[in-house]
């Protein structure tokens, strides 16, 4: 086995248990942690055997392993920056939505106070 | 008719009282709405004093969420019409008449006040005169008519107009942007020639060295907005 595989194995395995043990504790929700969770699995079965690592590499024609190792890794990273990009615009439209919402509730609230208080006299 | 004018304001406690003076005394019976975005200073209080109707932003939203909470606030009141108007002293209480007229002959959704329909009316600095001339061939290709004032925050919008603002307004380049959005939901607008008043106090926030980059970023958002889905 040389030191490459054991890096990697190593690596993907530490992904998968920080991964894991954020959603134990309640830090990482379900649906933000899909795309870590299966990076985590897929990077580490491609470190681990080298003969899937080998095929599949080859298949696509990179004649250096590793190297597929890294694309895939960064394809993940793609996805899952792409996916809070998207998370981060619906909730800044979210935040819009509630401080306009907030803004004109209390402006109502205000007028039925002093409607109420004019009322009472 | 039911007005509303809406008056977006961050951090205007200086101005406001000039500009809901010129209000009062230019369209008594409208009704004019205070959007204070978050100001810090007593901006809020100035308007309320003045007996005309406010909002409070919990935080600063920038031009685009101000004004759409004008736009909800209309939708929501059931006005006809809403009249965006700047709280710093920019526009003028006496030309909204102007605004009002192809709304009420039911000739437009949305009309614009634009200070370039009579030539020489108004002066901007060189770099300025050339991103608007930019961007106005840009839209009025867009939008197959002619936009001379497209940064303009001085517009009037009907029923129709306000209706779809209140669900969809820009929060980027919102002046600009929602042109093309109101084209994209078949609003029809039309531009009349107003007179407006030179800057006083502060500074406007495009400086010449800014100017290019700012162009290139209008100009993205105006066909990343051309992408949109339109409801």
């Amino acid at each position: 086995m040389d030191l490459l595989k054991i890096l990697a194995i190593i690596g993907s395995g530490a992904l998968l248990v920080v991964v894991i043990e954020l959603i134990r504790r309640g830090r990482l929700k379900e649906r933000y942690s899909l795309l870590w969770l299966l990076a985590g699995a897929v990077l580490l079965v491609l470190s681990a055997s080298r003969g899937v690592l080998e095929y599949v590499s080859r298949m696509v024609g990179i004649f250096y392993p590793p190297s597929f190792l890294f694309l895939i890794a960064f394809l993940f990273l793609l996805l899952i920056t792409m996916h809070f990009s998207v998370v981060l615009s619906s909730l800044s439209e979210r935040t819009k939505k509630l401080a306009q919402e907030l803004a004109l509730v209390r402006e109502e609230l205000r007028n039925i106070k002093k409607s109420g208080l004019d009322n009472g006299k | 008719m039911k007005i509303l004018i809406i008056v977006p304001a961050f951090n205007e406690e200086a101005s406001l009282p000039g500009v809901l003076r010129d209000l009062r005394e230019q369209m008594p019976s409208a009704d004019v709405l205070v959007v204070n975005d978050g100001s810090e200073d007593s901006t809020s209080r100035t308007a309320r004093d003045r007996g005309v109707k406010v909002v409070d932003l919990p935080f600063n939203l920038g031009i685009g969420g101000a004004v759409q909470t004008g736009y909800l606030y209309a939708a929501h009141q059931g006005y006809d019409v809403a009249v965006q108007f700047d709280g710093d002293g920019q526009h003028l209480g006496t030309e909204i008449e102007k605004l009002l007229k192809p709304l009420e002959e039911g000739v437009a959704d949305i009309v614009i006040g634009s200070r370039f329909l009579v030539p020489g009316a108004y002066k901007a600095p060189l770099f300025r005169t050339l991103g608007i001339w930019i961007f106005s061939v840009v839209l009025s290709r867009i939008l197959s008519t002619a936009v001379t004032d497209s940064t303009s925050g001085f517009r009037a919008a009907n029923r129709k107009a306000i209706e779809f603002f209140a669900g969809m307004y820009p929060d980027d380049y919102p002046e600009v942007e929602a042109l093309v959005l109101s084209h994209k939901a078949e609003l029809r607008m039309t531009e009349v020639a107003v007179a407006m008043r030179e800057r006083t106090g502060g500074k406007s926030s495009i400086t010449p060295v800014r100017s290019v980059y700012y162009m290139t970023k209008v100009l993205m958002a105006i066909f990343i907005d051309l992408l949109k889905k339109v409801r």
